[in-house]
């Protein structure tokens, strides 16, 4: 199925843009907005505003349309489960199919000092009336907090088992993530603990195909609760369990 | 202090009970704080009395001199200084030079004290000349371009690392409108033990606050001063394990405003609390001696729990605020005590939540220029929504007269702020602010409704806060998790080993100077 965008009709494919140029607010600062939009791609280009943002810089709101559509079906994209289970499912899910608690640890790592994410998904408390994994009876979890060096993380995550290791990353500038990230898995590859916990991360600006080029098993981005870290966790493990039989 | 009727209804007597609740708070701390230095405070003395620069590695020269001292620190660093400065015949310049080149001044044998004294007295003077004479040209700007002052003021930060691509977007942010330009400090500097030295063009998600990075932003601001007769203030942090020196690199290189909390290092950044609190009293001085606003930090108390479960936590963090400021000599119009609207979107009435609890902020601290801080835990990628959430923002802040509006971004939750981004920003607030120019003095609220209920119940809740702390003492408080819900040991934390306890022949002409102009210490006991 072609798809292109829908702004008044179908397959009209407008779209809005706003964008600034270095130049001084004029005639002909507008001219080159509408010329750089067409030089995108975009047909019927309409600059419909401008202002200017000192003598140096124009800031440019543009609306055009354009031909270029994508065929849906080719499109890849997996989520890292399909259906979440509720929190009550989890733990019946824990109960009935491992006998034993599930041991889960997580930290935002490297120079990251944002808790609130790992915090919602972690403490008792949860996110948005979504309670964290702290309150799944059937779950251990351990939320180390922010800064923890990636080392640390895993050192502690072997000390208690851990089938799970959740790392959370919020500063992206400058890709700081990336490479904190792949820090993380590099030494969970040396470790040799890869294969054997579940290595996850998340974080605004991430999502599970990122996750998956970086060698974690998934990853969630915003608006991830508990359950859906729970969810992937456990079927995950099942998996495993019915692989190694 | 203004009479003014509360329209709130908030009861007079109980926030004079509040407030003296504060200072019993505060008191036995101060009392530990005046028996104290630190190495950042002797560093800041030696910055204040010449001593700049930094060696090929990058060390600067005040660390390279505390090194040299010690545990002799305890008895202050400035004697070493004024003694080399004596015995080796140079200027400050020329010694620190040498001492960049690894001269070590603690061995060189004690001059008198007279000369000593008579080298700090020197010192002292053109010091007190360069801060008056910065206080000085602000005051005239302020009073020549007067008709341009906005109420509230706006400020917006850069943040892109780099120096010079932040004086670009502070331009164009204060020729679009901005009153203030704060320059956000790169990541984990407040863990550093020392300032960095020269321009810089590296930093993650802001740029290293450095003595010649002040200069070259306070250079291009002061061009558009005078283009657009219109002062545009420069804003900095004085925060971190370095509070003191860049509060006297801020003095020095008149800077307007200052970051600057007694309670966040200790809570939000790890440090220890000795060390910050004789930190923040020694910078606090500092600030009120160039008359420097201070932003202090509570919105964080609202980013990290929940805005209106924790309401009370920033009053009462603003009275604590409050009470050590002005223990440090420091005059209420210099106090932006902070605050922030950051209640979840999908509260119903948070709005009315919101509004309430910044007037309460207004009626209860009349004279300080408060500072409201913008959504922004809440604020997503749907910027749509977030310029919406901004312009609810902005009608509080006009609504309630707030002092500096730090205006949100719709951006928040993506990026630093883009130049358009600042724009859009200043924009939206300049429109809000005239089009409900006399808003405030036209609405009365409901004596029981529900925004006069929330005010008086938020008052409540921190008095009871308030007396909570004073029975088990503000140490213990934080150690048990009261404020922020982040337990902080009293001996845990960073920079515990740089605090000392002064010795019975402490001494330090700058912190004498300072006392002595801002009338604290044995004065402010007496009349208080
Ligand atoms: C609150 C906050 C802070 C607080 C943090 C308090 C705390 N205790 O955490 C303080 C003030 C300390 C702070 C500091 C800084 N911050 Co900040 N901060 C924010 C803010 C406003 C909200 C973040 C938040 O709490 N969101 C709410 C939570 C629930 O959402 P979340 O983190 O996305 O988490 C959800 C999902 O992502 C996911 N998730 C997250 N982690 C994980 C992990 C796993 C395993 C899983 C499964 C899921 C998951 O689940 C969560 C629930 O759905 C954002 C802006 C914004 N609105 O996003 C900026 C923001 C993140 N900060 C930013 C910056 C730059 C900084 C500083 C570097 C500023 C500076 N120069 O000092 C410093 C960082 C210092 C450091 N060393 O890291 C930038 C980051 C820009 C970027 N993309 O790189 C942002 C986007 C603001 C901005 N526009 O500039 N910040």
């Amino acid at each position: 199925m072609f798809i292109k965008p829908y702004g008044d009709t179908s397959n009209d494919g407008a779209v809005q843009l706003s964008f600034t140029l270095p130049v001084k607010n004029c005639g002909r600062a507008k001219e080159a907005a509408r010329l750089y939009v067409q030089k995108l791609g975009f047909k019927k280009v309409d600059v419909v505003h401008a202002a200017a943002l000192s003598e140096e810089f124009t800031f440019f709101v543009a609306y055009g349309k354009t031909d270029v559509g994508i065929d849906y079906d080719k499109v890849e994209y997996a989520e890292a489960v399909d259906k979440y289970l509720s929190m009550d499912e989890v733990n019946a899910f824990i109960k009935t199919t491992f006998k034993r608690k599930i041991v889960i640890v997580g930290a935002c790592t490297g120079t990251d000092a944002h808790t609130v994410g790992i915090d919602a998904i972690m403490n008792m408390k949860g996110y948005n009336h979504h309670f964290g994994l702290e309150r799944y009876p059937m779950i251990e979890a351990f939320n180390l907090g922010s800064q923890v060096p990636n080392g640390k993380l895993l050192a502690y995550a072997r000390d208690v088992k851990a089938d799970a290791v959740l790392v959370s990353q919020i500063v992206t500038q400058k890709d700081v993530h990336i490479k904190n990230l792949t820090e993380f898995i590099e030494l969970a590859e040396a470790e040799k603990v890869r294969g054997k916990m579940l290595l996850i991360m998340g974080g605004p600006r991430v999502n599970n195909k990122l996750a998956k080029e970086l060698g974690y098993d998934a990853g969630f981005g915003t608006g991830t609760y508990a359950e859906h870290v729970a969810t992937f966790v456990v079927k995950k493990l099942q998996e495993r369990l019915t692989a190694a039989k | 202090m203004t009479k003014a009727k509360s329209k709130l209804g908030l009861s007079g007597p109980k926030i004079a009970k509040a407030r003296a609740l504060a200072a019993d708070i505060v008191a036995p701390v101060q009392e530990f704080i005046d028996k104290h230095t630190t190495v950042t405070i002797e560093r800041a003395t030696l910055r204040l009395l010449g001593a700049d620069g930094a060696n090929s590695d990058g060390v600067p020269v005040p660390n390279l001199i505390a090194g040299q001292c010690g545990a002799k620190l305890a008895g202050g660093a400035a004697a070493f200084y004024l003694n080399a400065l004596i015995k080796l015949n140079k200027t400050p310049a020329a010694l620190n030079e040498e001492i960049a080149k690894g001269l070590d001044i603690s061995g060189l044998e004690f001059t008198d004290a007279r000369r000593i004294q008579h080298k700090a007295d020197e010192l002292v003077k053109s010091l007190d000349a360069r801060i008056a004479g910065n206080v000085a040209h602000r005051n005239a700007r302020l009073k020549q371009y007067k008709d341009k002052v906005k109420s509230p003021l706006i400020y917006v930060i850069v943040a892109t690392g780099n120096i010079y691509e932040d004086v670009k977007q502070a331009r164009s942010a204060a020729l679009e409108g901005a009153d203030i330009i704060a320059v956000i400090r790169t990541t984990a500097q407040s863990l550093l033990d020392y300032v960095p030295y020269g321009a810089t063009t590296e930093g993650f998600g802001g740029t290293y606050a450095t003595q010649e990075n002040f200069r070259i932003m306070r250079a291009a601001l002061d061009e558009i001063v005078d283009r657009e007769g219109r002062y545009i203030r420069l804003v900095n942090y004085c925060s971190g394990l370095c509070m003191p020196e860049i509060a006297a690199m801020g003095a020095m290189e008149r800077l307007d405003m200052m970051l600057n909390d007694s309670m966040y290092g200790i809570l939000f950044r790890d440090i220890n609390m000795y060390r910050t609190f004789t930190d923040q009293f020694f910078s606090r001085m500092i600030n009120t001696a160039a008359d420097i606003i201070i932003n202090t930090g509570e919105d964080n108390y609202l980013t990290t729990s929940d805005a209106v479960e924790k309401a009370h936590t920033v009053l009462a963090s603003q009275l604590i605020n409050e009470k050590f400021a002005a223990s440090a000599g420091m005059p209420n119009r210099l106090m932006g005590l902070g605050h922030a609207f950051e209640i979840d979107p999908q509260v119903k009435n948070g709005f009315l939540y919101e509004y309430a609890q910044a007037l309460m902020a207004r009626e209860i601290f009349p004279e300080h220029p408060l500072k409201y801080m913008p959504p922004t835990k809440f604020m997503t990628g749907d910027i749509f929504k977030g310029y919406a959430m901004n312009t609810l923002f902005n009608f509080v802040c006009k609504a309630t007269d707030q002092g500096i509006a730090l205006l949100g971004m719709l951006t928040e939750a993506i990026h630093t702020p883009y130049l358009q981004d600042r724009h859009l920003a200043i924009e939206n607030a300049l429109y809000v602010h005239n089009t409900m120019a006399d808003f405030m003095g036209e609405i009365e609220f409901k004596k029981e409704g529900i925004m006069a209920r929330r005010a008086r119940q938020v008052l409540d809740e921190t008095i009871d806060m308030l007396a909570d702390v004073k029975r088990r003492g503000l140490m213990t408080a934080i150690e048990t998790g009261t404020f922020a819900e982040i337990k902080r040991l009293r001996d845990g934390g960073k920079g515990f080993d740089g605090v000392y306890e002064k010795t019975a022949d402490y001494f330090n002409p700058v912190e004498t100077y300072l006392k002595k102009k801002l009338k604290v210490g044995k004065q402010e006991t007496l009349c208080s």
